[in-house]
């Protein structure tokens, strides 16, 4: 999932200050199960924002509504008839809702409640680590299921690098090698062989060098 | 033993501290309420193992809120005690209320007041 991290409310605060009426919005997807961006934390933030107003003597209109998720045409439409009551949205979805709705909804400015961090996963409880940078060009069946793209620093493709220090990182100490686990796991694979085979050079243009991406699935379109 | 607390504290039963929520004790603030508290049973005494460890992870986060918005943290508190600490809970209602007391009533009710 797309993990985020809210945004501290004092940059809220500042952003929307001078509108009047603001709707925080919400997103069900992946921002409520990283605790950052979901219903809970639309009622939370708005809250804590109509408090902040009114303390401050200015009249403020805050309201609260939660999309299943930002990034679909088909749930950000919900809110085409009650966009126009609002001179602002706060939307607490990821980088992507964010721009989706500021696109949908041209005359109506559009701020970010949380920082988009990374895809990953959730390790434990308020605990979430990076997994994936979409590349383009899934290595995993190399690498044992573990990704030296998103995973080592230095997204280094053969092996680790000087830095690897007792199955440690360089750049942290806490921080696995990812080329430690990869060694690992394809031990206890039995398939430690293939950690001689050399990977080809790595094709990055379908990763950001190439600039920004789409898919396009003519099989699926209408 | 027949304690008297103060008369103006309400009283909201649940069945654990677990769970009171951030937006329960913010709610509250935006309401009216002068001040909030939660009494939960000892650290490590809990029945449902980490109910009123989460408690106070709330209270500390609802502090926070509260400074930011100008509220004042120091109206929230999170206090442990054993079901049978009857003179405790009567001397901690009676603390509470004189700390919110000193500080004064809720600026969000007054804002509240003047708006209507």
């Amino acid at each position: 999932m797309i993990v985020a991290d809210k945004k501290p409310i004092e940059e809220i605060i500042e952003d929307i200050k001078n509108h009047e009426k603001v709707l925080v919005l919400g997103c069900n997807e992946c921002v409520t199960v990283c605790e950052a961006g979901g219903k809970k934390e639309v009622g939370i933030l708005a809250s804590a924002l109509r408090m902040y107003f009114l303390n401050q003597g200015k009249e403020m209109k805050i309201d609260e509504k939660t999309l299943e998720r930002q990034c679909d045409h088909e749930y950000l439409e919900e809110i085409r008839n009650i966009i126009d009551q609002y001179d602002a949205v706060v939307s607490i979805a990821c980088g992507v809702g964010v721009q989706f709705m500021a696109e949908k909804y041209h005359s109506t400015p559009v701020y970010p409640g949380v920082n988009t961090c990374f895809m990953g996963a959730t390790e434990e409880r308020g605990l979430w680590t990076e997994r994936c940078q979409g590349c383009g060009q899934c290595i995993l069946s190399r690498t044992g299921g573990i990704c030296p793209v998103s995973r080592c620093a230095k997204r280094v493709m053969n092996g680790p690098c000087g830095g690897s220090s007792k199955g440690m990182c360089e750049i942290n100490k806490e921080l696995v090698c990812a080329w430690q686990l990869i060694v690992e796991r394809l031990k206890a694979l039995d398939r430690f062989e293939e950690y001689e085979d050399l990977s080809p050079i790595k094709d990055w243009s379908t990763d950001r060098a190439g600039g920004p991406r789409k898919v396009v699935r003519e099989d699926v379109q209408p | 033993m027949r304690l008297t607390y103060p008369t103006n504290i309400k009283i909201i039963r649940v069945p654990c501290t677990g769970k009171v929520d951030l937006l329960h004790i913010l709610k509250a603030f935006e309401k009216g309420a002068d001040g909030v508290y939660a009494v939960g049973c000892m650290e490590g005494d809990c029945h449902y193992t980490s109910g009123n460890f989460r408690a106070r992870k709330r209270i500390e986060q609802a502090k926070k809120i509260l400074d930011t918005v100008g509220v004042g943290g120091e109206r929230v508190e999170m206090f442990n005690m054993a079901s049978s600490e009857g003179p405790m809970f009567a001397e901690v209602a009676v603390n509470m209320v004189e700390r919110i007391k000193e500080l004064g009533p809720n600026p969000i009710k007054l804002q509240n007041k003047k708006a209507a």
